[in-house]
């Protein structure tokens, strides 16, 4: 039989020396906070306990896992969301109207400084980047990360959180231009 | 030329946005074809956008160290763990 083949088994008392650094690493990636994400590796554990009965074999032991922390990782996004609050600002980039759909003249992308290809690796503007993320109103950020830090499916996020796919692109949209915009101010403006 | 074929910088930016997941339709592709061959504006938009994402995917996916729990904090789990498992 070939390895794929093979039905995975649980091992619970395993777990912790197994998986938690994985885990803990998958986690404080996606959240950037050691408590939090600690916690979060915990409740991964207890939901697995509970959950393991249900558990086929078809996915080995750490997929299987993965996929559970994956939703906490979505409920602490939400959560965060909802604590905070924050209104919606948002900053339109094209006009109304008459000319409807064209850009506002002074949200028209400047140019760049020549080498910011070469800047992209720089570890420095990890730290922009993380800020201007930070900036994003919560819906974008949270939609924004979902797509592009934990890589779900359009389809997985719209049925997440209830919107449709032009609504998701419409956010998508806001987030990279306000994001873009703000790579602009802080990093890559001439 | 078709209306279907003529779309605002509104529109080209967002086909753009999706283009960067790869989920943009070859129709979209075409119109936004069409709207960068008659619009600098955007064409600068769509050039920084793809700089953007790859600012993204070098530093949103991975970190430059490998984080791990303390010994202790792994034992402290381990009992967690134990306990719930009785």
């Amino acid at each position: 039989m070939s390895e794929s083949l093979k039905k995975h088994t649980l091992n619970p008392n395993n777990w912790v020396k197994a998986h938690s650094d994985y885990l803990y690493n998958y986690a404080i990636t996606r959240i950037d906070n050691h408590e939090q994400a600690k916690d979060i590796v915990q409740e991964t554990f207890f939901s697995g306990l509970k959950a393991a009965e249900n558990f086929r074999g078809q996915a080995s032991e750490r997929t299987w896992l993965i996929s559970i922390l994956k939703r906490k990782i979505i409920d602490y996004y939400r959560k965060i969301n909802s604590r905070k609050g924050k209104a919606e600002v948002r900053v339109n980039f094209y006009e109304e109207g008459d000319n409807k759909g064209k850009w506002i003249e002074e949200r028209v992308p400047q140019m760049w400084d020549n080498e910011a290809e070469k800047q992209i690796e720089n570890v420095e503007l990890k730290n922009a980047l993380d800020k201007c993320i930070d900036y994003l109103p919560e819906k974008y950020r949270l939609v924004f990360l979902m797509k592009n830090v934990q890589n779900f499916e359009t389809e997985e996020i719209c049925n997440e959180l209830d919107i449709t796919a032009s609504n998701l692109w419409v956010i998508i949209h806001r987030a990279r231009h306000q994001l873009r915009k703000c790579l602009e101010d802080n990093w890559f403006a001439k | 030329m078709s209306k279907k074929f003529i779309i605002d910088c509104d529109e080209a930016t967002t086909i753009c946005d999706k283009n960067q997941y790869k989920e943009a339709t070859f129709l979209e592709k075409l119109k936004l074809s069409f709207h960068l061959l008659i619009c600098k504006k955007c064409g600068l938009y769509s050039k920084q956008n793809t700089t953007v994402t790859k600012v993204c995917n070098q530093h949103l996916h991975k970190c430059e160290t490998e984080h791990h729990l303390s010994e202790n904090e792994k034992a402290v789990l381990q009992t967690e763990v134990i306990k719930k498992l009785k």
